[in-house]
């Protein structure tokens, strides 16, 4: 009980400090690929503590106060639910709770809370980011959710733990290889989940400067980042997990999640950003397709 | 091995965390994107990769709510005053103001103009000027410098004498803004 109860603590405070890293590790990526020398590395977390310490004054109902934490909540359960390294069965945590259905659905619950207290702050480009948040989600949970369920389906198992367990018989048995059209339609699902270029219509800075935190300052703003960084670090585990093999040791873990988090920051930096239609369109077409064309195969 | 010299004392407890706080406060310094006057021209090559202030934790938000410092770049105008004081206002504390140029100082070239202010300070609480006209980026990279150096020494304290000073600086703003319809303070 107390060994359990230890894991989760580490599991949290290790994903929300390896969450922080990664995201100062891409500060400074993308400041070399503009040719400038960048923020440190633990710029993220420097700014986090002086976030957690202003003084807060801005009240904008009970919905708006929850928000951060439905996001916390929802990156914790999902971090929660995935076991990280592969025969350390400490580290699987409470992955015997649900399978990925139960998984994309928190995922979807996180965002939605989020979605609920921007709205509530009642200004006009944090409605209009929500907005188009939740047009772009249902758009890319479609193709991802078709993704899952033909690796899923193909597997004969909707838990984590089996899908990771059916992967263990070297590289090529890794979903990418096994189902390479749901792992691209995944992968391309995935872009727009890590709010990148050119799928960055929520945030889109030059437009609606930074969209649903708009209103958001201090403590709340910090709980914000700290939820960022934690269902980033989640999402990160959860495709290592669904096409890459799950992690066999702490060393492949890390590597893993880095090289998976540097794919939509390399891709972001080269991109400009597409106009909210044409993501929904391309969403909807390419990686849907795509998704459903493994679908159809191991129906077959 | 001897020490010939008796053990500082560590600082209370709030001390030493006011002390981090303030290094965190002074190497995250969020700037609102809002410019005044002709110097708000010299801000944009600080985010170049010439000068990239990103480097010393300085970054541009775009509202007003998650900014420490405002920067009032240049002569300040009459009737721009009312939507600084608005700005500044709804920053949460501690925030501080950097003044550039010298219209802020005294007026600059536009010291006998109708429509300008001339000293600053009387309106608003200034932490840091940088003077010049216009400022080049490295002197406002220094000036962001001596901010850094006050906010880590904690003298950097406007805020706090704006808000006990608060009759004075609304003495002052009114006799500026004669169609004066702000609360009486804007959080
Ligand atoms: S100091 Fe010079 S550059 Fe700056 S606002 Fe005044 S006139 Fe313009």
């Amino acid at each position: 009980m107390l060994a359990n109860f230890t894991s989760v603590a580490l599991t949290i405070v290790g994903a929300l400090t390896w969450g922080l890293l990664l995201g100062g590790i891409s500060r400074s990526v993308t400041a070399r690929i503009h040719g400038r020398m960048g923020p440190r590395v633990t710029q993220n977390f420097i700014d986090l503590w002086k976030l957690f310490r202003k003084t807060s004054s801005i009240h904008h109902g009970g919905m708006f106060w929850m928000a951060p934490m439905f996001r916390i909540t929802g990156a914790i359960c999902v971090l929660l639910m995935v076991p990280l390294v592969i025969g350390q069965n400490i580290t699987y945590n409470m992955s015997f709770a649900g399978d990925v259905f139960l998984l994309i659905y928190i995922m979807f619950f996180g965002c939605l809370g989020m979605a609920l207290g921007a709205g509530n702050s009642g200004h006009p480009y944090a409605v209009i980011a929500v907005s188009r948040g939740l047009a772009q989600m249902s758009s890319y949970e479609l193709s991802f959710s078709i993704a899952v369920v033909a690796i899923a389906v193909g597997l004969h198992t909707f838990k984590i733990e089996g899908i990771v367990a059916a992967q263990q018989a070297g590289i090529t048995s890794w979903n990418i290889f096994r189902f390479p059209f749901a792992s691209a339609g995944a992968l391309l699902a995935f872009l727009p989940m890590q709010m990148a270029y050119p799928f960055g219509i929520v945030l889109a800075p030059q437009e609606i400067p930074i969209g649903p935190p708009t209103e958001y300052s201090s403590r709340m703003l910090s709980f914000m980042l700290s939820g960022r960084a934690l269902f980033g670090v989640a999402k990160l585990i959860l495709f290592v997990s669904l096409l890459f093999g799950g992690a066999s040791s702490w060393l492949s873990l890390f590597v893993k999640t880095f090289l998976l988090y540097m794919y939509p920051i390399v891709v972001s930096s080269v991109f400009p950003r597409f106009r909210t239609e044409q993501s929904i369109r391309f969403l909807w077409f390419i990686p849907t397709t795509l998704a459903l064309v493994d679908l159809v195969r191991v129906m077959l | 091995m001897y020490c010939n010299q008796p053990p500082e004392k560590p600082g209370n407890k709030k001390e030493l965390l006011e002390k981090i706080t303030n290094m965190a406060r002074a190497n995250s310094l969020w700037v609102t994107a809002y410019g005044t006057g002709c110097g708000a021209i010299e801000l944009r090559p600080l985010h170049t990769s010439r000068f990239d202030m990103e480097r010393f934790g300085i970054a541009m938000r775009p509202t007003p709510r998650q900014a420490d410092v405002l920067i009032i770049s240049g002569y300040l105008a009459t009737k721009t005053l009312k939507r600084v004081i608005r700005v500044y206002e709804q920053m949460q504390d501690p925030k501080y103001i950097v003044a550039l140029g010298s219209c802020t100082i005294n007026g600059g070239m536009y010291f006998d103009s109708y429509n300008t202010l001339n000293v600053l300070d009387k309106y608003l609480p200034v932490d840091v000027y940088v003077m010049g006209c216009m400022p080049r980026p490295e002197a406002i990279i220094d000036g962001f410098s001596l901010l850094m150096q006050k906010i880590k020494d904690g003298r950097a304290q406007g805020w706090k004498h704006y808000k006990e000073n608060l009759d004075y600086y609304r003495e002052n703003q009114k006799k500026i803004i004669t169609d004066w319809d702000l609360p009486d303070y804007n959080w």
